[in-house]
């Protein structure tokens, strides 16, 4: 394996073991908002996409690229859409009241 | 660029570290309820820096159009799926979007080994498993959000020779992976080979769970989409996304274990059969012993001695148990009037949220916080059991499995050993569910015995609500 081989796994451990350490301190009141989050997180995966879909040469290949964009881009945007969405929905009881009136 | 300036080469090492550090502050911020909107945002953002940097530092070429217009059409299907979704539908919507993404890397994969750039036996194991994890992921979803959605029918379905035929598949997947950077075969034969058992693997895995099991298998599509991502950015050499997939492949499977431990199901058990099996144990006898024979809600049993009003009036503390069947009828804004009409009174109203009560993580939060129930109103379980005893009044709504006391000494059935909200030591109970028959887990629910302190309301949970309100 070269160096940045090297690198590339030891940054998905690091990353795997920070996540599991913050996201445990999430309560499960917010559990919802904090899948829909990930979820949009995992969509990161546009930029790989991006960089394949510039490489490519051919139509078809290009073609596929489009495809994985935009399933891509969904899953970033309405990710982070929706969990802005949710979480703007929780208030405390003060808000709530300030609200009611 | 021949050849990249040092600062250059600094700047692509800083910026990844920098953008996952600044998603892992925003996943901090998410731990309280007060800046969790923010950190999505910090999030949200890093990632639209990231998109900005491919752009600049990638020679588009001739791709140019074709990556403006997936971006274009993504964002505008998203803007109207944010806006279109309910709330009670965020189940299938995370399960589709978790496939979306999953789809993207088993994409990002294929072209990547069609594309004939890369070589080392590395980069051609990480690609076939960002594609074979991908594909999973891809039609693992769509099948677990065709189910939630009502497309596919909602029991687990199991064909002969199910479990053999999905481990056939798992092996045959595996040979393929391997044979790949071995360079054994057709790689353009294995890519497609590949894709296929991928699909077929998710399909089988997922059309097997139901209703019940369905929140630990969303978590679980959640962490192998993380996983894929993960998995292609290491064939691309690309460290923010093998940082990123890193972070969500983890907080998947945390939720997985979590959502595991809430219904005492082991993981192996959700993936590889021993379904959730209705048992036959008989409920345990609560005096007076009268069995239930799936018993058919005649009117005729509801007007018991005691008066649900009289008991609303007199109730000075108050717990509410929502359950999923409250969703189904569109109860809560009911429940919401209950709650203020209580507190007007002068009651204490608290909510008691089981860990699973819903179809995701959370899912009952969302639904209350949606009509205005202040969220320190929502207690989680572990905070609240010990207040039942003390408490004058529990009213449990369309929920069955999470306040079953068979779940403490019914030994053999699916939910012993589970936790659940210990409802029955409330001094009264009012139960408002669909029917008597056993929830998912299939075990009877002695609560249905007609103890005089607990209270039975049959029907669509709306109308029983009203009942309720009309007599406060």
């Amino acid at each position: 394996m070269t160096g940045l081989e090297i690198i590339l796994v030891v940054v998905f451990v690091v990353a795997a073991l920070l996540g599991y350490k913050l996201i445990g301190a999430v309560p499960s009141l917010l559990h919802t908002p904090l899948m829909s989050g990930m979820n949009a997180l995992s969509g990161i995966t546009i930029l790989g996409m991006i960089a394949v879909t510039a490489f490519s040469n051919s139509a078809l290949a290009r073609l596929v690229g489009m495809i994985g964009i935009i399933a891509a881009t969904i899953n970033v945007v309405a990710g982070f859409g929706v969990t802005d969405r949710m979480l703007h929905m929780f208030k405390g009881g003060a808000a709530v009241e300030e609200k009611e009136k | 660029m021949n050849t990249p300036s040092p600062f250059m080469t600094v700047f692509s090492y800083a910026l990844p570290l920098l953008l996952s550090l600044g998603v892992l502050y925003g996943i901090r911020l998410m731990s309280h309820v007060k800046t969790a909107a923010r950190g999505n945002r910090i999030s949200a953002l890093c990632m639209l820096l990231a998109i900005i940097y491919v752009f600049v530092r990638t020679d588009l070429a001739g791709s140019l159009v074709y990556i403006i217009l997936g971006l274009a059409a993504g964002t505008l299907l998203s803007v109207w799926m944010t806006i279109k979704v309910k709330m009670i539908q965020m189940p299938q919507m995370v399960g589709m979007l978790n496939g979306l993404g999953g789809l993207a890397s088993a994409l990002a994969a294929i072209l990547t080994l069609f594309s004939g750039q890369i070589q080392s036996p590395f980069s051609l194991l990480t690609s076939a498993l960002a594609l074979a994890v991908g594909a999973v992921t891809f039609s693992g979803s769509m099948v677990a959000a065709g189910k939630l959605q009502g497309l596919l029918p909602q029991k687990p379905k199991v064909y002969p020779g199910h479990k053999a035929v999905t481990m056939l598949i798992l092996i045959a997947m595996v040979v393929c992976i391997a044979a790949l950077p071995a360079a054994f075969g057709d790689r353009a034969w294995l890519t497609v080979l590949i894709s296929v058992l991928g699909l077929l693997f998710g399909y089988f895995f997922a059309i097997r769970v139901g209703g019940a099991d369905m929140p630990i298998t969303i978590s679980l599509l959640n962490s192998t989409s993380g996983v894929a991502a993960g998995i292609a950015g290491m064939a691309l050499g690309d460290i923010l996304l093998v940082s990123v997939g890193g972070i969500v492949g983890a907080s998947g499977l945390l939720l997985t274990q979590i959502m595991c431990r809430s219904m005492n199901r082991s993981l192996g058990a959700v993936l590889f059969g021993k379904a959730a099996a209705p048992a036959p144990a008989k409920p345990e006898p609560v005096p007076p012993a009268a069995e239930e024979s799936a018993a058919e809600p005649t009117p005729a049993q509801e007007p018991q001695k005691a008066d649900p009003a009289e008991w609303l009036q007199e109730a000075g503390s108050v717990i509410i148990i929502p359950g999923y069947g409250m969703a189904l009828s569109q109860a809560q804004e009911q429940v919401k009037t209950l709650s203020d009409r209580l507190e007007a009174k002068g009651a204490r109203v608290r909510f008691a949220i089981h860990p699973v009560a819903g179809r995701m993580p959370g899912h009952m939060n969302v639904l209350l916080a949606e009509v205005d129930v202040p969220y320190d109103k929502l207690y989680e379980m572990d905070d609240i059991n010990p207040d039942f005893a003390q408490t004058d009044l529990a009213i449990v709504i369309g929920a069955n499995d999470v306040v079953n006391p068979a779940a403490n000494t019914a030994e053999g059935t699916p939910i012993y050993g589970m936790p659940v909200l210990d409802a029955e030591k409330a001094k009264r109970l009012i139960i408002c569910n669909f029917d008597t028959k056993p929830g998912y887990a299939g075990v009877p629910n002695p609560l249905y015995n007609g103890a005089p302190n607990i209270h039975l309301m049959l029907g669509d949970a709306k109308e029983s609500l009203e009942k309720l309100l009309s007599n406060l």
